[in-house]
């Protein structure tokens, strides 16, 4: 039979018993919705912590320092050469690694001490540069004002406790902490003035003291440290926590990237390789290097080796986060799968009573010229029928679970003053990969019953009354 | 397929033969001898009536010759094929493309319309839409339904319910008509109808004919050749005149 008429013939029996067809795919359906329901929920969950890690910062960035950096101390891992083979973090190596694959951005790490003024009060803080792309960062989602308007622009962004101490306004212990609109009120637009140390070119005599005061040069590297001040205006004020972040985020003021570049500051590196210092390109402490996949991040980590520096990544924690979300999955989908395989039992049933009901019009199809195969693809298309149907039935209902529970959850999570959260999604591969299931399932359901059916003997199917 | 029906104006060559033809049935202890030791030969275009009373073996034979059942022993050749050696899926080509057949109580799908169970064997043979509307059509007019075309089996009269069964059995040009007990559900003016029509698919289109009765006056009227079957034997097998048979109604007394 020709695969339209088949489809035909078995829609047109699915009809027939309405009732107890629509009965057999609601079962289905159901089994195919909590199929969905499940792994959509890992899917979202796997999604949501993916996003707020890729937001940190911490997943998709390599950390790169020389060898040089004699820092030392801190807990995380670091691997590389020896600190006399390795190279200094330049302009150079910087150019290079933006030139390696999968890496999306580089960017130095500027961090400095120094001293601003706001209404003629000085406050001593730490300063950091932020790259543009840290715009999409989580970190700034509570932010009153706005993020910086250019990467050059002398703007400024305050972390919260700072700006609790430029207005002063430092709660006693047990009162409530003043809130960040409140805060950000009397300071946003207003005007800070930075002073800071800018490391200049050399120059006979250096204006200021400064610990790159020397007497004498001889390796013929001399630069001049010059005071300076700017005015900077402040556009954001952040909840942040500066002790929670790392990298440039561990200050409590930060700038633009590429206008913290373009200031020159002195920095405590310049001392260290006051050899190469003296040149015109700055030397960096250290380098972040963001990879475009968080996957390709071992490869990125392999090849900025290799050039000789020191890197670091959270590389072993993401990785056992997915063996966690594997098991997770294959925890839900095996609870998920229980319901579609109780319902296959009942398409299995339903198509063994089709059989018994319509065994006469199998006798009269068989007399008439049907063969086994004709007959057992029409038992098999109705399985297929009822998968097909069950299966996109499912993955709406399964969604419009998933929507529910997410909606219910997040008037939960809003009455707690917790911010919604999505974590359930269900992607394009979960919708093609449940119904496709389902469809197998009722083909698997369909074999025995349609191997029935074709087997049948015509004599004895058309004797029977 | 559809092949222009063979007209064996030739009577002649043979159209089924059976030799020895035994079908045996186990139940429980005893086994049945439903047909034992039939060998008979039907030409090209008779019209043979297979008498003998319930449980004579006449239906057991029709399904052998049908290929809807297989023999124990023994051999039929329908149009030179010995359908004991066919498989499975040759035998339903075989039903579909050389036989067909009508039932006493016409086994027509109840949940197809009329026209969809005449055309249901054209769906086997993957015969176009197109094509099978006209084939259709064309076997309803001939059988006279052709008003009748949309409804439903239940709604139709016994008569046109062995119509409608007589066109599906038509719509493939089979060579071979087998029809078992085709008036039985049927009042006898009624009854008359169906046979003049099967005379007519006899005489018309050349189809061999062979009928199951235990109507022995109905036989007498239509049949060429009478062969009578007790207990799984062919105990006569008698030429017969149908014209000699006065037209009286008694016929199917």
């Amino acid at each position: 039979m020709k695969f339209p008429d088949l489809t035909e013939l078995a829609l047109r029996n699915l009809r027939e018993s309405l009732l107890r067809n629509s009965l057999t795919t609601v079962g289905i359906s159901v089994g195919v919705a909590s199929l969905v329901a499940m792994l959509s929920l890992g899917t979202g969950l796997q999604q949501m912590i993916s996003r707020r890690l890729e937001k940190s910062g911490l997943f998709d960035t390599v950390f790169v320092s020389s060898r040089r950096d004699l820092r030392g101390g801190r807990q995380e891992e670091r691997s590389g050469p020896t600190p006399g083979e390795s190279r200094v973090l330049d302009e150079a190596a910087r150019a290079e690694m933006e030139h390696l694959p999968n890496v999306k951005e580089v960017y130095p790490d500027i961090r400095f001490s120094t001293e601003l003024q706001f209404e003629d009060k000085p406050h001593l803080t730490m300063i950091s540069a932020l790259p543009f792309s840290a715009k999409s960062n989580d970190s700034f989602d509570g932010m009153q004002g706005r993020f910086f308007s250019s990467d050059t622009a002398p703007e400024v962004i305050l972390q919260k406790s700072f700006a609790e101490e430029l207005l002063g306004e430092t709660p006693p212990l047990g009162q409530p902490e003043p809130s960040i609109v409140e805060l950000a009120k009397p300071l946003l637009g207003k005007d800070l003035t930075m002073r800071y140390a800018q490391r200049g070119e050399s120059a006979d005599q250096p204006p200021t003291p400064g610990p790159a005061n020397k007497e004498n040069e001889p390796a013929g590297a001399s630069y001049s440290v010059v005071s300076r001040e700017q005015r900077l205006k402040i556009v954001g004020v952040a909840d942040l926590d500066p002790e929670s972040m790392r990298g440039p985020m561990r200050a409590r003021v930060f700038l633009p990237l590429r206008y913290a570049e373009s200031l020159h500051v002195m920095q405590l590196v310049d001392l260290r390789e006051i050899s190469r210092a003296a040149s015109k390109e700055p030397v960096y402490s250290s380098i972040s290097v963001r990879v475009k996949d968080p996957s390709r991040i071992e490869n990125v980590e392999d090849a900025i080796k290799k050039m000789g520096f020191s890197t670091f990544s959270i590389l072993d924690a993401s990785r056992s986060l997915q063996q966690v979300f594997r098991v997770l999955y294959t925890f839900l989908g095996i609870f998920g799968s229980l319901a579609l395989i109780v319902a296959s039992i009942g398409i299995v049933n339903t198509l063994v009573m089709a059989i018994l009901e319509r065994r006469r019009e199998i006798g009269i199809m068989k007399a008439i010229g049907a063969s086994d195969g004709d007959v057992k693809k029409l038992f098999f298309a109705e399985a297929g029928a009822m998968g097909i149907a069950g299966g996109i039935i499912g993955v709406v209902l399964g969604w419009a679970i998933g929507q529910v529970i997410n909606f219910g959850t997040n008037v939960y999570l809003k009455s707690q003053s917790i911010p919604p959260e999505h974590f359930w999604a269900v992607p394009l591969w979960l919708v093609a990969f449940a119904i496709g299931f389902a469809c197998f399932v009722s083909l698997v359901s369909g074999l025995y019953p349609a191997g029935r059916a074709a087997k049948l003997d015509p004599v004895q199917a058309l004797r029977y009354e | 397929m559809t092949t222009a029906p063979t007209i064996p104006a030739a009577l002649g060559t043979v159209a089924i033969r059976s030799e020895n033809l035994c079908r045996h049935y186990r139940m429980g202890e005893n086994i049945i001898r439903a047909v034992d030791g039939v060998s008979l030969e039907i030409r090209s275009g008779e019209f043979v009536a297979l008498l003998g009373s319930s449980g004579s073996g006449k239906s057991s034979i029709l399904n052998l010759i049908a290929g809807l059942d297989r023999p124990t022993s023994g051999s039929v050749v329908v149009q030179e094929r010995d359908l004991a050696k066919l498989s499975r899926e040759e035998l339903a080509k075989y039903r579909l493309h050389v036989v067909g057949m009508v039932f006493q109580s016409f086994n027509l799908i109840p949940s197809m319309t009329v026209t969809e169970n005449v055309e249901l064997p054209l769906r086997f043979a993957e015969v176009d839409r197109g094509r099978r509307d006209s084939l259709a059509r064309e076997a309803m007019e001939r059988v006279g339904l052709k008003a009748r075309m949309g409804h439903r089996p239940s709604e139709l009269s016994g008569g046109e319910q062995q119509r409608a069964a007589l066109a599906r059995a038509l719509i493939n040009r089979p060579q071979l008509l087998l029809a078992d007990e085709p008036t039985g559900n049927l009042d006898s003016h009624t009854g008359k109808e169906i046979m003049d029509m099967v005379r007519g698919f006899n005489r018309e289109l050349g189809m061999t004919v062979v009928m199951v009765t235990h109507e022995r006056a109905l036989a007498e009227r239509y049949a060429q050749r009478m062969i009578f079957l007790a207990d799984g034997k062919l105990v006569a097998d008698w030429d017969n005149d149908p014209s000699t048979v006065s037209g009286t109604e008694g016929g199917l007394a």
